[in-house]
């Protein structure tokens, strides 16, 4: 049973820089991680494997080459390999573009089920998952934060809702989005951390998906940065230092504005 | 010519379940509606599109919130959500009549919705929005394209994304951004039923169990105004919930005054707590610690109020404060007061 993990290196810092001339944003210099959904994912798959010798989990991330290292650890981990998509011409995808890519990786790659964070940190679309699923013509289940039962045929799950839990479950193959909390992620240990290195990362590009060029990459993504700005909130601080009097009445002033000041 | 001609209209998603209707749709015709004011030239509608199993007697509540006309599928095979059946019929329904625009509630249903129709269609979706409005510029072109806004970063950046060359224009939007207006239920319009063609009726996916989830008291991220406790305001919490009951918010604290033993653990905001996103946060003798700044930095409006001039809270607060609590927070009760009698 092949498990492939969907998982991204996303900034670990509040340090953004966006490219002034294409709105996009600057990932190089910042600290990365692997994105806690995923993280999620992984641990997950990880476990169905620890109950289930024949499970191999393989994770798979499309980025930039210094995602390498993410997915180094991924192996320290525990996954049986990792699969590296990257090349410039895949830059700038928006979720419609990134699907389709990862769905043709993933179509060389082989899978029984396929596990992917819900969002990522540094985009909060949840959309790849989805949409990924839609690109295979396979089932979905979204917000996952357990996975029940696994066979080849089915898998069964718990989702979260607003108001309610529901136990599904799927026809195999599928597409589970999994939840950071659903699990504790494991441990790297140094024996693991110089055990994965004899089992390196394996590159794929472009040239590896039956892809036209014109469906990946900025040029494929339906959706275009028109503008980005930040958070008016570090622009805006006004610090007082008045009377208590005064504060009182100017916060008071300042909820009304806003009309936070219901009758 | 129009740009992208046969495409017309702002349609909006009409969640439900078991016949009620979430507001989130009705935020979205509600918006709509304004959108579609701001561009009078397009001659766009706002229409609702229905998916249920016995849902046709709400499309007039539909309309009644402000929709030109109703898209129904009423079949039993959407009786419950379910991503397959609702993607197909969804998908036929964009395919038949072509939206400008099409928005759905960024709820759990429509982030799971969206993206698959979306996919599908070969659309741009841009996720979870907090603002959308018609670029005027482009109107006298033929063209409304939808300007959406969207917090990245975990709030920190913004962008504001476009669909230039596809139709139709998708965005999942954040419910409880847009006020809904009021309900006009002499309204009238027309409702279209439309039946797809299904092209299997075996579903992939079976729900086996649904339980309610266990209430716990308040919850704190489902708040609209909170007022956090720091360990300056632990002699205050009194005035603090006042503050709270006054503006119909609730009370959080941050990791020091939950481990003070002064508030409950299930109200605690931070690294270890919950991440909230409330309209207004006041932070009351909070330093700002990176711990609890990461659970309610997302907060649209902070007010900070610390007695120490450096403390880190007024990096990220709007509005800052030097001030004691115990003195400020007795007198901020009775200016609200003083506010809502006025």
């Amino acid at each position: 049973m092949n498990i492939v993990v969907l998982a991204k290196q996303v900034p670990d810092s509040t340090e953004i820089t966006v490219d002034k001339n294409t709105g996009t944003l600057v990932r190089d210099g910042v600290p990365s991680i692997i994105n806690p959904d995923d993280l999620a994912g992984l641990e997950a798959a990880l476990e169905l494997k620890d109950k289930n010798p024949d499970v191999k989990v393989t994770v798979l991330s499309m980025g930039p080459p210094q995602a390498a290292g993410m997915l180094q650890e991924c192996i320290a981990r525990g996954a049986d390999g990792a699969v590296l998509l990257t090349d410039r011409r895949l830059g700038g995808a928006d979720t419609c573009a990134t699907s389709r890519t990862l769905a043709a990786a993933l179509k060389k790659i082989g899978f029984d089920l396929i596990i992917a964070g819900r969002q990522a940190i540094d985009g909060d679309t949840a959309q790849v998952g989805p949409q990924t699923a839609e690109r295979l013509g396979i089932p979905q289940i979204t917000y996952v934060d357990e996975i029940i039962e696994l066979t080849p045929e089915k898998v069964k799950v718990r989702k979260q809702l607003e108001d309610e839990e529901q136990i599904l479950e799927s026809k195999m193959p599928a597409v589970l989005t999994t939840l950071s909390g659903m699990n504790k992620p494991r441990y790297m240990n140094c024996v693991d951390i110089v055990e994965s290195f004899g089992k390196p990362v394996q590159t794929m590009t472009f040239d590896d998906l039956d892809l036209p060029l014109e469906v990946v990459g900025l040029a494929g993504s339906p959706t275009k940065v028109h503008a980005t700005f930040t958070k008016d909130v570090s622009a805006k601080t006004e610090t007082f230092d008045l009377p208590a009097a005064e504060t009182a009445e100017k916060i008071a002033a300042a909820l009304k504005e806003k009309q936070l000041i219901k009758k | 010519m129009a740009k992208f001609d046969g495409y017309k209209d702002i349609y909006v998603f009409v969640e439900q379940k078991d016949g009620n209707i979430a507001d989130v749709g009705y935020e979205l015709i509600s918006e709509a509606r304004k959108l579609v004011a701001s561009m009078p030239e397009m001659g766009f509608n706002v229409v609702g599109v229905l998916l249920g199993s016995g849902v046709k007697d709400k499309a007039q509540d539909v309309i009644a919130h402000g929709a030109d006309k109703v898209i129904v599928v009423d079949d039993p095979l959407l009786k419950d959500y379910n991503t397959q059946f609702y993607t197909d019929a969804l998908t036929q329904v964009v395919n038949e009549f072509k939206p400008d625009s099409f928005l759905t509630g960024a709820t759990v249903e429509g982030r799971d919705l969206a993206p698959r129709v979306a996919a599908r269609l070969n659309a741009g979706l841009t996720a979870d929005a907090t603002k959308i409005a018609i670029d005027l510029d482009k109107v006298k072109d033929g063209e409304a394209l939808l300007l959406v806004t969207r917090p990245t970063f975990g709030g920190n950046l913004f962008g504001t994304i476009v669909c230039p060359n596809t139709r139709p224009q998708m965005a999942t939007i954040r419910p409880k951004v847009f006020d809904m207006a009021p309900v006009d239920e002499s309204r009238t319009g027309e409702v279209i039923e439309f039946a797809p063609a299904w092209e299997t009726t075996e579903p992939e996916v079976t729900i086996l169990e649904v339980e309610p989830k266990e209430a716990e008291g308040v919850d704190i991220t489902k708040a609209d105004i909170l007022i956090g406790a720091g360990r300056g305001a632990e002699g205050s919490l009194d005035y603090l919930k006042q503050v709270a009951e006054e503006l119909g918010g609730e009370m959080c604290a941050t990791r020091a005054v939950v481990e003070d033993g002064f508030a409950d653990k299930a109200v605690q905001v931070g690294q270890t707590g919950k991440t909230v996103r409330p309209n207004l946060y006041i932070a009351c003798g909070i330093s700002g610690a990176v711990q609890h700044v990461a659970g309610m930095e997302k907060s649209d409006f902070i007010i900070a109020i610390n007695r120490d001039p450096e403390a880190e809270i007024f990096k990220i607060a709007n509005l800052g404060f030097v001030g004691k609590i115990e003195e400020v927070m007795p007198l901020l009760v009775e200016e609200i007061k003083k506010a809502k009698a006025a």
